[in-house]
Formats: C-alpha cells, sequence, structure tokens
C-alpha cells in the first residue's frame, strides 16, 4: 500500500484496524516496563521521592505540545488541501491533546507544591501551559458547537495554526523570562544534566506514552470518519423520506 | 517501596493520570461500538452512502 492510499478513509480505515491492536499491545507492555523501572529509580537527592511525578509530567508536557504541532500540521492540510483526512486528524487530536495538558498542569501542580511550596505560580512556562490547554477547549468548542462542521473545522483550523505561536513560547518561556520553573534538562546543549538512573525510565516512560497518544488518536480518528458516515447516511435517508 | 513524607502528592499525580487515561480508552471504545451499532441500523434499513451506490452500477 502506497502512502498516497492512506488518503482514502477507507484504506485508511483498513490500516487502522490492522495496526491499532499491535500498538496497543506494544503501548502496554512499555507501560509495564518503564512503571517497573521507574518504580524502582532512585530518589532525588533534593527532591526525595517526588521525582517520581516526573515520569508523568515531563512526557504529558511532550505530548501536549507535540499534540498541538500535530493540530497544526493537520490545519494546513484543512485549510490549503481540504482534506478531509487532514480535518478528521486534527479533530481526533484535539481532545487528546487537552487530556495531555491537563495532566502535564495537574501533575506539575502536584509536583510544585513540596518542591517549590506551592501549588501554583503565574511564571511564563506554568502561564504559558495554561493558554495552551484553553486554546484546546477553544478548538474543541468549535468543532462540537459549530453548526455546519465544514465552517467549524476552518474556524478549528485557523485557531490551531495562531495556536501555535504558543508552543515556542512554551518551550523558551523558561530562557526567555525569570520562571520559578526549572529550565530545560533534558533535550540541551552539552547533554542531559539527569542522571542516567532516573534518565532512562523518563525515556521509556515518554515512548510509551507517545504509542498511547498515537493508539488513541487513530483510534480516535477510525471513530470520526464512522460518524461522518453515519451523517452522510442520515442525510442520504432524510432525502429519500423527503422524495 | 518508601514515598517518603510527599507520599500523597505521588499517588494523586498517579492517580489522577490514571483516571485521565482510562477515561480516554473508554472514550475511544464505547464511541467506537456506539458509531458501529448506528451504522449497522442504519444498513439494515437499507440506507448507503454514495460511494456504495457508485460501487454497485
Amino acid at each position: 500500500m502506497a502512502v498516497i492510499d492512506l488518503a482514502n478513509p477507507t484504506r485508511f480505515l483498513t490500516l487502522v484496524n490492522r495496526v491499532l491492536p499491535w500498538l496497543a499491545a506494544l503501548t502496554i507492555v512499555l507501560f509495564a516496563f518503564g512503571l517497573t523501572r521507574a518504580m524502582s529509580a532512585p530518589d532525588d537527592y533534593q527532591q526525595g521521592a517526588t521525582v517520581k511525578i516526573m515520569f508523568l509530567h515531563v512526557p504529558a508536557a511532550w505530548l501536549s505540545m507535540m499534540g498541538w504541532g500535530l493540530m497544526s500540521v493537520a490545519a494546513l492540510g484543512t485549510l490549503v488541501w481540504r482534506h478531509p483526512l487532514a480535518d478528521v486528524a486534527g479533530k481526533a487530536a484535539a481532545p487528546i491533546g487537552a487530556a495531555f495538558t491537563f495532566i502535564c498542569l495537574v501533575t506539575g501542580s502536584l509536583w510544585g507544591r513540596p518542591t517549590w511550596g506551592t501549588y501554583w505560580v503565574w511564571d511564563a512556562r506554568l502561564t504559558s501551559v495554561l493558554v495552551l490547554f484553553l486554546l484546546y477547549l477553544g478548538v474543541l468548542a468549535l468543532y462540537w458547537t459549530a453548526e455546519d462542521p465544514g465552517r467549524g473545522s476552518r474556524a478549528a483550523a485557523v485557531l490551531t495554526l495562531v495556536g501555535a505561536v504558543n508552543i515556542p513560547i512554551i518551550k523558551f518561556s523558561v530562557d526567555w523570562w525569570n520562571t520559578l520553573h526549572q529550565p530545560a534538562s533534558i533535550l540541551r546543549m552539552g547533554g542531559s544534566a539527569i542522571d542516567p538512573s532516573i534518565l532512562w525510565p523518563l525515556l521509556i516512560m515518554a515512548v510509551a506514552f507517545t504509542l498511547l497518544f498515537f493508539a488513541l488518536h487513530l483510534a480516535a480518528m477510525r471513530n470520526e470518519i464512522l460518524r461522518r458516515r453515519v451523517r452522510s447516511m442520515r442525510i442520504i435517508q432524510a432525502q429519500e423520506v423527503r422524495a | 517501596m518508601n514515598l517518603g513524607p510527599h507520599a500523597d502528592f505521588i499517588v494523586a499525580a498517579y492517580a489522577v493520570t490514571v483516571f485521565v487515561v482510562a477515561t480516554m480508552v473508554a472514550w475511544v471504545v464505547l464511541d467506537y461500538s456506539t458509531q458501529r451499532r448506528i451504522l449497522g441500523d442504519l444498513e439494515e434499513r437499507g440506507v448507503t452512502r454514495r460511494s456504495q451506490h457508485k460501487d454497485s452500477r
């Protein structure tokens, strides 16, 4: 099957039905391995056992931004090429991205209280991630409340591309402004600042969460294609009844 | 495994994550079965998509 064939929803469904069980199984195995490594990782010399929250918080933070990046590419597909599968991809990614952003905010807050002494502070990193969460809710509102799905999709795509400006702001906020949030400690010049005994479980958990994201995304895309088929069949049914 | 004096925060973080992930998984699984059921009902009533009309010509 050529890559271009996947642009056909029926062929895409065939591929999803084949791939999804394997992807789900691989995700479960990786989570089991990652969680075992995470729970047996040593405590941090300063933070103690609260460092275990990092194994959830950091992957969720990465995926919150990756989700918006994926939606931005899909938004271009919707607005420039008007491809229905691009719109399906964008709509399916929005609730998943919102959920990971929510996990990022809540786990960060629960990590902040024992580490910083506060659940929340209006610094640039935390505020820009909160803005990302609100943008996700805005996109979902456009998708779910528009009377005309086509207009709703185009409006959501425009908001997605405008909101993409926030992604570099999140990434570089810790460098551009004074923040309580620490600067980058994994992807940085000079290599990771984290000890391998904690870094490896974190990377395994990050891969597991990423596979979970893609498994959920493929499943949600399949559901959205079926929902659109239901919608078109109901329109045909209504036309037949009227005729 | 000793989670130290801040065990409540660690357990709460994992509990929230498990809850949100489980909700997402339940959402996609239930939504899939709902859409399949509705599609099955429509097909039983003889409703077909335009592309299926073209295929049958």
